[in-house]
Protein backbone atom coordinates (compact mmCIF):
# COMPACT_ATOMS: atom_id res chain seq x y z
CA UNK A 1 0.00 0.00 0.00
CA UNK A 2 1.50 3.48 -1.06
CA UNK A 3 2.03 5.92 1.66
CA UNK A 4 -0.52 8.17 0.36
CA UNK A 5 -2.85 5.36 0.53
CA UNK A 6 -1.99 4.54 3.91
CA UNK A 7 -2.22 7.66 5.47
CA UNK A 8 -6.14 8.16 3.72
CA UNK A 9 -6.98 4.42 5.29
CA UNK A 10 -5.49 6.31 8.79
CA UNK A 11 -7.78 9.10 8.44
CA UNK A 12 -10.63 6.97 7.85
CA UNK A 13 -10.56 5.05 10.48
CA UNK A 14 -10.49 7.95 12.72
CA UNK A 15 -13.78 8.89 11.08
CA UNK A 16 -14.92 5.88 11.70
CA UNK A 17 -14.09 6.07 15.35
CA UNK A 18 -16.05 9.45 16.21
CA UNK A 19 -19.36 8.15 16.82
CA UNK A 20 -17.45 5.60 19.47
CA UNK A 21 -15.89 8.43 21.08
CA UNK A 22 -18.87 10.85 21.15
CA UNK A 23 -20.27 7.56 23.13
CA UNK A 24 -17.31 7.06 25.32
CA UNK A 25 -17.05 10.22 26.33
CA UNK A 26 -19.07 10.28 29.47
CA UNK A 27 -17.69 7.19 30.84
CA UNK A 28 -14.40 8.62 30.52
CA UNK A 29 -15.09 11.42 32.19
CA UNK A 30 -17.09 9.84 34.79
CA UNK A 31 -13.90 7.00 35.09
CA UNK A 32 -11.78 10.15 35.87
CA UNK A 33 -13.87 11.28 38.14
CA UNK A 34 -14.78 8.71 40.28
CA UNK A 35 -11.15 7.54 40.38
CA UNK A 36 -9.78 10.76 42.33
CA UNK A 37 -13.11 10.53 44.28
CA UNK A 38 -12.04 6.91 45.41
CA UNK A 39 -8.57 8.40 46.74
CA UNK A 40 -6.50 7.37 43.40
CA UNK A 41 -4.50 10.98 42.45
CA UNK A 42 -4.79 12.26 38.94
CA UNK A 43 -2.20 10.73 37.89
CA UNK A 44 -2.64 6.92 38.90
CA UNK A 45 -5.87 7.67 37.08
CA UNK A 46 -4.50 8.63 33.68
CA UNK A 47 -1.82 5.67 34.58
CA UNK A 48 -4.84 3.43 34.65
CA UNK A 49 -6.54 4.34 31.78
CA UNK A 50 -3.38 4.61 29.92
CA UNK A 51 -2.01 0.79 30.43
CA UNK A 52 -5.59 -0.74 31.12
CA UNK A 53 -7.65 0.75 28.17
CA UNK A 54 -10.61 -0.94 29.24
CA UNK A 55 -13.72 0.75 30.74
CA UNK A 56 -15.76 -1.90 32.89
CA UNK A 57 -12.58 -2.99 34.32
CA UNK A 58 -11.20 0.25 35.64
CA UNK A 59 -14.40 0.98 37.07
CA UNK A 60 -14.21 -2.30 38.99
CA UNK A 61 -10.77 -1.77 39.82
CA UNK A 62 -11.88 1.87 41.08
CA UNK A 63 -14.25 0.73 43.33
CA UNK A 64 -12.60 -2.16 44.73
CA UNK A 65 -9.54 0.43 45.89
CA UNK A 66 -12.17 2.37 47.54
CA UNK A 67 -12.90 -0.88 50.00
CA UNK A 68 -10.10 -2.46 51.86
CA UNK A 69 -9.74 -5.26 49.61
CA UNK A 70 -6.02 -7.28 48.71
CA UNK A 71 -4.34 -6.45 46.04
CA UNK A 72 -4.51 -9.66 44.70
CA UNK A 73 -8.24 -9.87 44.38
CA UNK A 74 -8.07 -6.12 42.66
CA UNK A 75 -6.01 -7.48 40.10
CA UNK A 76 -7.73 -10.74 40.03
CA UNK A 77 -10.93 -8.56 39.42
CA UNK A 78 -9.65 -6.57 36.43
CA UNK A 79 -8.77 -9.72 34.81
CA UNK A 80 -11.43 -11.55 35.05
CA UNK A 81 -13.81 -8.91 33.38
CA UNK A 82 -11.24 -8.54 30.51
CA UNK A 83 -10.80 -12.23 29.89
CA UNK A 84 -13.27 -11.63 27.15
CA UNK A 85 -10.53 -10.29 24.62
CA UNK A 86 -9.40 -13.51 24.54
CA UNK A 87 -12.37 -14.77 22.63
CA UNK A 88 -11.49 -11.39 20.25
CA UNK A 89 -7.96 -11.50 20.06
CA UNK A 90 -8.93 -15.35 18.75
CA UNK A 91 -11.58 -14.15 16.09
CA UNK A 92 -9.88 -11.23 14.77
CA UNK A 93 -5.95 -12.05 15.23
CA UNK A 94 -6.81 -14.63 12.07
CA UNK A 95 -7.00 -10.96 10.17
CA UNK A 96 -3.98 -9.90 11.27
CA UNK A 97 -1.88 -12.97 10.54
CA UNK A 98 -0.26 -11.08 7.48
CA UNK A 99 1.35 -8.05 9.22
CA UNK A 100 4.36 -7.62 10.90
CA UNK A 101 4.45 -9.09 14.50
CA UNK A 102 5.44 -5.42 16.20
CA UNK A 103 2.19 -3.91 14.15
CA UNK A 104 0.22 -6.97 15.62
CA UNK A 105 1.34 -6.29 19.23
CA UNK A 106 0.03 -2.86 18.66
CA UNK A 107 -2.95 -3.93 17.16
CA UNK A 108 -3.58 -6.19 20.08
CA UNK A 109 -3.06 -3.66 22.69
CA UNK A 110 -5.15 -0.87 21.13
CA UNK A 111 -8.22 -4.50 20.88
CA UNK A 112 -11.19 -2.83 22.90
CA UNK A 113 -14.67 -3.43 22.80
CA UNK A 114 -15.40 -1.00 20.26
CA UNK A 115 -12.24 -1.81 18.36
CA UNK A 116 -13.15 -5.41 18.05
CA UNK A 117 -16.64 -4.77 16.83
CA UNK A 118 -15.48 -2.50 13.87
CA UNK A 119 -12.69 -4.38 12.69
CA UNK A 120 -15.22 -6.95 12.42
CA UNK A 121 -17.29 -5.08 10.77
CA UNK A 122 -14.62 -3.91 8.40
CA UNK A 123 -14.29 -7.65 7.85
CA UNK A 124 -17.85 -8.16 6.50
CA UNK A 125 -17.92 -5.04 4.69
CA UNK A 126 -14.54 -5.43 2.94
CA UNK A 127 -13.47 -9.16 3.44
CA UNK A 128 -10.39 -7.24 5.31
CA UNK A 129 -9.23 -4.88 7.88
CA UNK A 130 -5.72 -2.88 7.21
CA UNK A 131 -2.81 -1.87 9.78
CA UNK A 132 -3.84 1.68 8.66
CA UNK A 133 -7.57 1.49 9.41
CA UNK A 134 -7.08 -0.02 12.40
CA UNK A 135 -4.24 2.55 13.99
CA UNK A 136 -6.38 5.57 12.78
CA UNK A 137 -9.10 4.03 15.16
CA UNK A 138 -7.64 2.63 17.88
CA UNK A 139 -5.49 5.70 18.11
CA UNK A 140 -7.98 8.15 17.85
CA UNK A 141 -10.06 5.84 20.98
CA UNK A 142 -6.90 5.66 23.25
CA UNK A 143 -5.88 9.38 22.90
CA UNK A 144 -9.25 10.65 24.15
CA UNK A 145 -10.19 7.92 26.24
CA UNK A 146 -6.07 8.78 28.07
CA UNK A 147 -7.41 12.98 28.03
CA UNK A 148 -11.15 12.13 29.56
CA UNK A 149 -9.42 10.29 32.51
CA UNK A 150 -7.52 13.74 33.00
CA UNK A 151 -10.01 16.00 32.27
CA UNK A 152 -12.43 13.98 34.28
CA UNK A 153 -10.40 14.12 37.53
CA UNK A 154 -9.96 17.54 36.76
CA UNK A 155 -13.51 18.76 36.47
CA UNK A 156 -15.86 15.44 37.23
CA UNK A 157 -17.28 17.16 40.50
CA UNK A 158 -19.23 19.59 38.35
CA UNK A 159 -21.97 17.77 36.47
CA UNK A 160 -24.32 17.70 38.67
CA UNK A 161 -26.97 14.96 37.24
CA UNK A 162 -25.79 12.52 35.04
CA UNK A 163 -28.62 10.66 34.54
CA UNK A 164 -30.89 13.51 33.19
CA UNK A 165 -28.41 13.59 30.14
CA UNK A 166 -29.10 9.68 29.82
CA UNK A 167 -24.75 9.42 30.41
CA UNK A 168 -25.41 6.26 32.12
CA UNK A 169 -27.59 4.25 29.50
CA UNK A 170 -25.41 5.49 26.30
CA UNK A 171 -22.93 1.96 26.40
CA UNK A 172 -25.98 -0.17 26.50
CA UNK A 173 -27.59 1.46 23.26
CA UNK A 174 -24.08 1.74 21.67
CA UNK A 175 -23.54 -2.57 22.27
CA UNK A 176 -26.95 -3.17 21.31
CA UNK A 177 -26.35 -0.91 17.75
CA UNK A 178 -23.13 -3.46 17.32
CA UNK A 179 -25.26 -6.73 18.21
CA UNK A 180 -27.66 -5.69 15.37
CA UNK A 181 -24.82 -4.84 12.53
CA UNK A 182 -23.60 -8.49 12.86
CA UNK A 183 -27.38 -9.75 12.32
CA UNK A 184 -26.50 -11.55 8.88
CA UNK A 185 -24.00 -13.78 10.46
CA UNK A 186 -25.48 -17.79 10.47
CA UNK A 187 -27.06 -18.68 14.06
CA UNK A 188 -27.31 -15.19 14.84
CA UNK A 189 -30.80 -15.17 16.60
CA UNK A 190 -29.76 -18.28 18.50
CA UNK A 191 -26.84 -17.45 19.58
CA UNK A 192 -27.80 -14.14 20.62
CA UNK A 193 -30.80 -15.84 22.63
CA UNK A 194 -28.43 -18.07 24.32
CA UNK A 195 -26.07 -15.11 25.31
CA UNK A 196 -29.28 -13.27 26.66
CA UNK A 197 -30.40 -16.17 28.73
CA UNK A 198 -27.13 -17.01 30.12
CA UNK A 199 -25.92 -13.90 31.30
CA UNK A 200 -29.23 -12.87 32.91
CA UNK A 201 -29.02 -16.18 34.92
CA UNK A 202 -25.18 -15.24 35.55
CA UNK A 203 -25.50 -12.02 36.22
CA UNK A 204 -28.27 -13.22 39.11
CA UNK A 205 -26.68 -16.45 40.26
CA UNK A 206 -23.25 -15.82 40.43
CA UNK A 207 -22.86 -11.94 39.91
CA UNK A 208 -20.75 -9.69 37.88
CA UNK A 209 -18.22 -9.28 36.18
CA UNK A 210 -18.90 -13.14 35.24
CA UNK A 211 -22.17 -12.71 33.43
CA UNK A 212 -20.22 -11.45 30.59
CA UNK A 213 -17.69 -14.34 29.96
CA UNK A 214 -20.51 -16.76 31.04
CA UNK A 215 -23.50 -15.66 28.80
CA UNK A 216 -21.07 -15.73 25.85
CA UNK A 217 -20.20 -19.11 26.26
CA UNK A 218 -23.68 -19.90 26.27
CA UNK A 219 -24.04 -18.34 22.63
CA UNK A 220 -20.50 -19.60 21.64
CA UNK A 221 -21.39 -23.06 22.75
CA UNK A 222 -24.54 -23.36 20.90
CA UNK A 223 -23.08 -21.99 17.67
CA UNK A 224 -20.43 -24.82 18.24
CA UNK A 225 -22.68 -27.84 18.76
CA UNK A 226 -25.46 -27.12 16.31
CA UNK A 227 -24.86 -29.04 12.94
CA UNK A 228 -25.09 -26.42 10.49
CA UNK A 229 -22.75 -26.31 7.96
CA UNK A 230 -21.17 -22.86 7.88
CA UNK A 231 -22.28 -21.23 4.41
CA UNK A 232 -19.17 -20.03 2.35
CA UNK A 233 -19.04 -17.50 -0.63
CA UNK A 234 -18.31 -21.24 -2.91
CA UNK A 235 -21.43 -22.78 -1.34
CA UNK A 236 -23.27 -20.04 -2.04
CA UNK A 237 -22.10 -19.97 -5.88
CA UNK A 238 -22.55 -23.78 -6.34
CA UNK A 239 -26.44 -23.23 -4.86
CA UNK A 240 -26.84 -20.43 -7.19
CA UNK A 241 -25.17 -22.52 -10.52
CA UNK A 242 -27.52 -25.28 -9.61
CA UNK A 243 -30.32 -23.48 -9.83
CA UNK A 244 -29.93 -22.23 -13.02
CA UNK A 245 -32.17 -23.37 -15.00
CA UNK B 1 3.33 2.23 45.49
CA UNK B 2 0.59 -0.56 46.07
CA UNK B 3 -1.57 0.70 43.54
CA UNK B 4 0.29 1.77 40.84
CA UNK B 5 1.73 -2.06 41.25
CA UNK B 6 -1.85 -3.42 41.33
CA UNK B 7 -3.02 -1.05 38.54
CA UNK B 8 0.74 -2.18 36.23
CA UNK B 9 -0.20 -6.12 37.02
CA UNK B 10 -3.40 -5.43 35.81
CA UNK B 11 -2.63 -4.08 32.61
CA UNK B 12 0.33 -6.67 32.27
CA UNK B 13 -2.88 -9.25 32.32
CA UNK B 14 -5.12 -7.21 30.54
CA UNK B 15 -2.37 -7.72 27.59
CA UNK B 16 -2.44 -11.21 27.81
CA UNK B 17 -6.04 -11.42 27.56
CA UNK B 18 -5.61 -9.65 24.28
CA UNK B 19 -2.97 -11.31 22.74
CA UNK B 20 -3.64 -14.47 24.31
CA UNK B 21 -6.38 -15.63 22.22
CA UNK B 22 -4.39 -15.49 18.98
CA UNK B 23 -1.69 -16.60 20.20
CA UNK B 24 -3.45 -19.99 21.35
CA UNK B 25 -5.43 -20.30 18.17
CA UNK B 26 -2.61 -19.79 15.83
CA UNK B 27 -0.68 -23.25 16.73
CA UNK B 28 -3.39 -24.86 14.76
CA UNK B 29 -2.57 -25.24 11.27
CA UNK B 30 -6.60 -25.54 10.39
CA UNK B 31 -9.29 -24.14 12.19
CA UNK B 32 -11.87 -27.14 12.50
CA UNK B 33 -14.88 -26.19 11.29
CA UNK B 34 -16.82 -26.00 15.06
CA UNK B 35 -14.25 -23.58 16.05
CA UNK B 36 -14.87 -21.63 12.94
CA UNK B 37 -18.30 -21.17 13.59
CA UNK B 38 -18.28 -20.67 17.59
CA UNK B 39 -15.06 -17.93 16.55
CA UNK B 40 -18.09 -16.30 14.04
CA UNK B 41 -20.48 -16.36 17.23
CA UNK B 42 -17.99 -14.42 19.09
CA UNK B 43 -19.07 -10.89 18.74
CA UNK B 44 -22.94 -10.94 18.87
CA UNK B 45 -22.43 -13.14 21.48
CA UNK B 46 -20.36 -11.11 23.51
CA UNK B 47 -21.99 -8.07 22.41
CA UNK B 48 -25.50 -9.32 23.86
CA UNK B 49 -23.96 -10.17 27.36
CA UNK B 50 -23.18 -6.53 27.76
CA UNK B 51 -26.89 -5.46 26.91
CA UNK B 52 -29.20 -8.51 28.37
CA UNK B 53 -28.81 -7.85 32.18
CA UNK B 54 -29.13 -3.90 31.69
CA UNK B 55 -33.06 -4.74 31.35
CA UNK B 56 -32.82 -6.85 34.71
CA UNK B 57 -32.16 -3.29 36.56
CA UNK B 58 -33.30 -0.56 34.90
CA UNK B 59 -36.42 0.54 34.16
CA UNK B 60 -39.38 1.61 31.15
CA UNK B 61 -37.43 4.38 29.96
CA UNK B 62 -34.59 2.79 29.52
CA UNK B 63 -36.51 -0.81 28.10
CA UNK B 64 -38.59 1.63 25.52
CA UNK B 65 -35.24 3.49 24.54
CA UNK B 66 -33.41 0.18 23.60
CA UNK B 67 -36.51 -1.05 21.68
CA UNK B 68 -36.77 1.88 19.97
CA UNK B 69 -33.01 2.07 18.86
CA UNK B 70 -33.23 -1.73 18.21
CA UNK B 71 -36.03 -1.58 15.53
CA UNK B 72 -34.16 1.67 14.22
CA UNK B 73 -31.36 -0.27 14.03
CA UNK B 74 -33.17 -3.18 11.42
CA UNK B 75 -33.61 -0.46 8.98
CA UNK B 76 -30.92 2.31 9.10
CA UNK B 77 -27.31 2.56 10.35
CA UNK B 78 -25.64 2.73 13.52
CA UNK B 79 -25.41 6.29 13.97
CA UNK B 80 -29.51 6.88 13.40
CA UNK B 81 -30.32 3.58 15.66
CA UNK B 82 -28.05 5.26 18.19
CA UNK B 83 -29.25 9.09 18.45
CA UNK B 84 -32.81 7.23 18.28
CA UNK B 85 -31.90 5.78 21.43
CA UNK B 86 -30.22 8.81 23.39
CA UNK B 87 -33.10 11.07 22.32
CA UNK B 88 -36.03 8.68 23.18
CA UNK B 89 -33.81 8.05 26.60
CA UNK B 90 -33.35 11.85 27.72
CA UNK B 91 -37.11 12.47 26.79
CA UNK B 92 -38.56 9.45 27.77
CA UNK B 93 -36.84 9.96 31.67
CA UNK B 94 -38.29 13.52 32.20
CA UNK B 95 -41.49 11.80 31.95
CA UNK B 96 -41.04 8.82 33.93
CA UNK B 97 -38.04 9.15 36.07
Amino acid sequence: MSEENAKREFWRGVRAGIPIIVAVVPFGLLFGALAVDNGLSLGQAVLMSATIFGGASQMVGIELFGQKISPALIVFSIFAVNFRHVLYSAAIGRHFARWPSVKQAVAFFLLTDPQYAEAERRVEETGKVGFAWYLGMGLALYVTWVAEALLGGLFGRLISNPEALGLDFLLPIYFLGLVMEFRQRPLWLPVVLASAAGSMLAYKFVGSPWHVSLGALAGIALAACMPAKRQTPRDLAMTAERSEP
Amino acid sequence: MTTILIIVAGAVLTYLTRIGGHLVLSRFENVPPRVEAALDAVPAAVLTTLVAPELLSTGPAEIVALVAAGLVALRRGMLEMFLTGAIALIVLRQFMG
